[in-house]
């Protein structure tokens, strides 16, 4: 045996040293030193939840099943991309996005459950189309790479607003899911402003891409910031904002973005929408066909 | 540790230098060939800018691209059930997992590149048909079980494979096992835990993690590669130190590891054959269909042209978005220059 | 055997001088054939936690420094491996010839008095 090696957990009784292949330099400095960090997860808000030091009022609880919806389709749109990206590295990119969103959408429907004795996944799997509560954008298709950025800067730079300021939610669990996932959704923010810029300032081809998948996404634009009797009652309480309050933000940070990119906001008249109120768009059916196939072959079953 | 490896300079000769004009050029490579012999000889690392025999390098980067091509194409069977996974938490552990393997890949491709051949060019290979990766990934994902038989056996397997390449003997390639092995510590263990979930489950599931087992056990097994007297290239990869164990070897130990995990799992292995041999010591298999093996290999398994289309379909649809990066880039590069001027 | 050990004890034989050797067999350039969308190649440098020095991590391909950044993250940070990063166009290292290592690197050979151990009759000495 040659004296470098050394006994590795987990992998059988091959012994290979990993640790000393990969020192280059000190030990300490290693590139390769993992840790899985310290954050709220949503395990700990379904803790929370199941040992009832979390309960959301009803409004609360509708309110987060939004947030969540809308983070849990775009997470199934996102996760698409695995495999298929233009490039490798985006492949990982966008891989990392999806799961900030998964993970913000597992922890609004876990809280949202509380109120009714519902698991994330009951509410995942076992709603039905109308039950949901996302908005439109989050639905639309991929569409090529230029659609799916063109959602993606929409998306994060609404979501910025939103978690922003529900960081001094009175509600507790919302304002922690908020104070996680902001930083998050900052990150997707720069990321999708990155490509808009690329796509918008690179060749005559994607410029035309870029432009079109605004025009596609920017209809959608205008469901996000709508108000009604339940963001209106949460505002007053002060758990939530009016979406309508976001607005003015919205339009001057991607307003800067889009003038660096020499792009001008899409001249699209609006869709209605109407996801908060169930009626979706005819995405969203294919969508929980596909998501939700497997759960329900299996009602009750563990995974 | 390997540093005391690496370091070991006092007692090496002193490495080939700058060649004088008019030397013959057979006493270079006579001196290449010892110095990269001695290295050898040290169990040591050759980097890549080191003298090494063409042989060396070309046998490296088949292998190396190879690997970095079975990660690439192993991103599609669990690709598949990303959307269809049957709980948020599955569904997030196995993104991640998928999503890993693309970092693999990446990984596996620097470290050839080291060797003088573009990434582009080995994907150009790849979807041209003209490279080879793991066979396995030419089998179809079909239930949500098998994405537990392809963590525990099929990432299993892999992990046997890669452990000891953290020692391969070029640095490079080394150095991405080890951030490889890594990150492969939890692929192993979810798939596993899928199993045991769907073993302890209702009759249907544990049909269900059953069936997957069945199907993925052999193809796991043959991962290893062909049996040692038929396996040409294995000897001159084990003297280069780039193969540490014989693919029989490795493959009885992986055997023996699945013995015992799968009775934790309450499943069985689908093989009445498998007993360990007190004599040789080893863990013996029933026999495997390497005829098939050479089928799927030469693009006969049911999912080859499909695998290969689609990352041709994704390599081709990413062209603009390459190009319009690299030509903004190029516009901000020019831009920085006339504001210099 | 220690290089830097005893100075009673001769460390090492110098390596011999080798005046001609070879070159090493030079790589292929790789081919840069599809001009438009190959990206270039960085090298990734990760700081795993404050005090301690960036080191090399990997290699990897963007377009630019800024998207080269950023991939670096996603790809070399998703673990927590890191709390700052430096990406560095590949081609703009230069690194010693490996070949010439012998010249190179053996000034500081058998230069032990540049070491504490060298320094025995002080060993045991408290505070020095
Ligand atoms: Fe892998
Ligand atoms: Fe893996």
């Amino acid at each position: 045996m040659n004296p470098e090696t050394q006994e590795t957990t987990g992998h059988g009784d091959i012994s290979v040293g990993v640790a000393g292949a990969g020192a280059s330099g000190d030990g300490s400095a290693s590139a390769t030193r993992i840790t899985p960090g310290n954050a709220l997860r949503p395990e700990d808000i379904a803790l929370e939840v199941r040992t009832g030091l979390a309960r959301p009022t009803e409004d609360v609880a509708e309110y987060a099943l939004r947030l969540g919806d809308d983070a849990l389709i775009l997470a199934q749109r996102l996760g698409h991309w695995i495999s298929r990206a233009p490039e490798l590295e985006e492949d990982v990119a966008l891989g990392n996005i999806a799961l900030d969103q998964l993970g913000h959408a597992r922890s609004f429907l876990s809280y949202a459950g509380g109120a009714w004795d519902k698991s994330e996944d009951d509410l995942a799997y076992f709603r039905r189309e109308h039950e949901f509560r996302s908005a439109h954008l989050f639905e639309q298709p991929n569409g090529d790479f230029a659609v799916t950025i063109a959602r993606q800067f929409v998306v994060s730079y609404y979501q910025f607003e939103l978690y922003r300021r529900l960081t001094e939610s009175t509600d507790a669990t919302i304002a922690a899911i908020a104070a996680k996932a902001v930083k998050e959704v900052d990150y997707h923010r720069d990321h999708s402003a990155q490509w808009v810029l690329r796509l918008a300032g690179g060749t005559d081809e994607s410029r035309r891409r870029m432009i079109n998948g605004f025009k596609l996404i920017w209809p959608y634009v205008g469901e996000l910031f709508v108000d009604d009797a339940l963001t209106t009652r949460l505002a007053e309480a002060g758990a939530a904002v009016e979406p309508s309050s976001l607005k003015a933000d919205f339009d001057r940070l991607t307003g800067e973005v889009l003038k660096e990119a020499g792009l001008e906001v899409p001249d699209v008249p609006a869709a209605p929408g109407g996801g908060r109120r169930g009626q979706h768009s005819e995405h969203l059916g294919y969508i929980l066909a596909e998501m939700q196939v497997l759960a329900r072959e299996h009602p009750g079953a563990s995974w | 540790m390997a540093a005391q490896n690496l370091q070991s300079v006092p007692d090496q000769p002193a490495a080939p230098q700058e060649a004088n004009a008019g030397q013959g050029q057979g006493q270079l490579e006579a001196d290449g060939q010892a110095y990269f012999d001695r290295v050898m000889a040290d169990d040591s690392r050759i980097e890549p800018k080191d003298w090494m025999p063409a042989a060396y390098r070309k046998t490296l980067l088949r292998q190396i691209s190879q690997h970095a091509h079975s990660e690439i194409i192993g991103m599609q069977p669990e690709a598949n059930w990303i959307s269809r996974a049957p709980s948020l938490k599955r569904k997030a552990i196995l993104m991640a997992k998928v999503q890993d393997e693309a970092g693999h890949g990446l990984y596996l491709y620097s470290a050839a590149e080291t060797l003088g051949q573009s990434r582009d060019q080995m994907m150009d290979d790849l979807i041209a048909g003209k490279a080879r990766y793991s066979s396995i990934f030419n089998y179809p994902a079909l239930t949500w079980a098998d994405m537990g038989a392809i963590g525990w056996l099929v990432d299993g397997a892999a992990i046997c494979n890669q452990v000891p390449l953290c020692r391969a003997s070029y640095g490079p390639y080394g150095r991405a096992m080890v951030r490889i092995c890594k990150e492969e510590s939890f692929h192993q263990r979810q798939g596993f835990e899928i199993l045991l979930e769907l073993s302890n489950g209702t009759p249907a599931q544990k049909q269900m993690a059953q069936d997957a087992v069945n199907r993925w056990y052999a193809p796991a097994l043959m991962m290893f590669g062909p049996p040692d007297d038929d396996s040409p290239n294995s000897k001159q990869s084990m003297a280069w130190n780039i193969k540490r164990f014989s693919n029989d070897e490795l493959r009885s130990r992986f055997v023996g590891m699945m013995v015992e995990q799968v009775r934790v799992l309450g499943l069985t292995l689908p093989d009445s054959e498998v007993r360990f041999n007190e004599d040789t010591r080893k863990w013996e298999h029933g026999p495997l269909d390497w005829n098939e093996f050479k089928e799927v290999l030469a693009g006969r398994g049911p999912c080859n042209s499909q695998r290969l289309e689609r990352r041709r379909q994704a390599h081709d649809d990413g062209a603009w978005v390459r190009e319009a990066a690299a030509s903004y880039a190029a516009k901000q590069v020019n831009k920085q220059k006339e504001y210099a001027a | 055997m220690s290089p830097h050990g005893n100075p009673e004890e001769p460390a090492s034989a110098a390596a011999e001088i080798k005046h001609e050797a070879p070159k090493a067999s030079p790589a292929p350039a790789p081919e840069d054939h599809h001009g438009g969308n190959v990206w270039p190649l960085w090298e990734v440098f990760v700081r795993s936690s404050r005090g301690l020095s960036h080191v090399h991590a990997g290699s990897l391909h963007a377009p630019d420094a800024a998207m080269a950044l950023r991939n670096a993250r996603d790809l070399y940070t998703r673990r927590n491996e890191g709390v700052s990063i430096w990406v560095v166009p590949a081609d703009a290292i230069a690194s010693s010839d490996p070949d010439a290592k012998g010249a190179f690197f053996e000034s500081p050979q058998g230069k032990d008095y540049r070491h504490a151990t060298y320094y025995t009759k002080s060993e045991g000495v408290k505070h020095l």
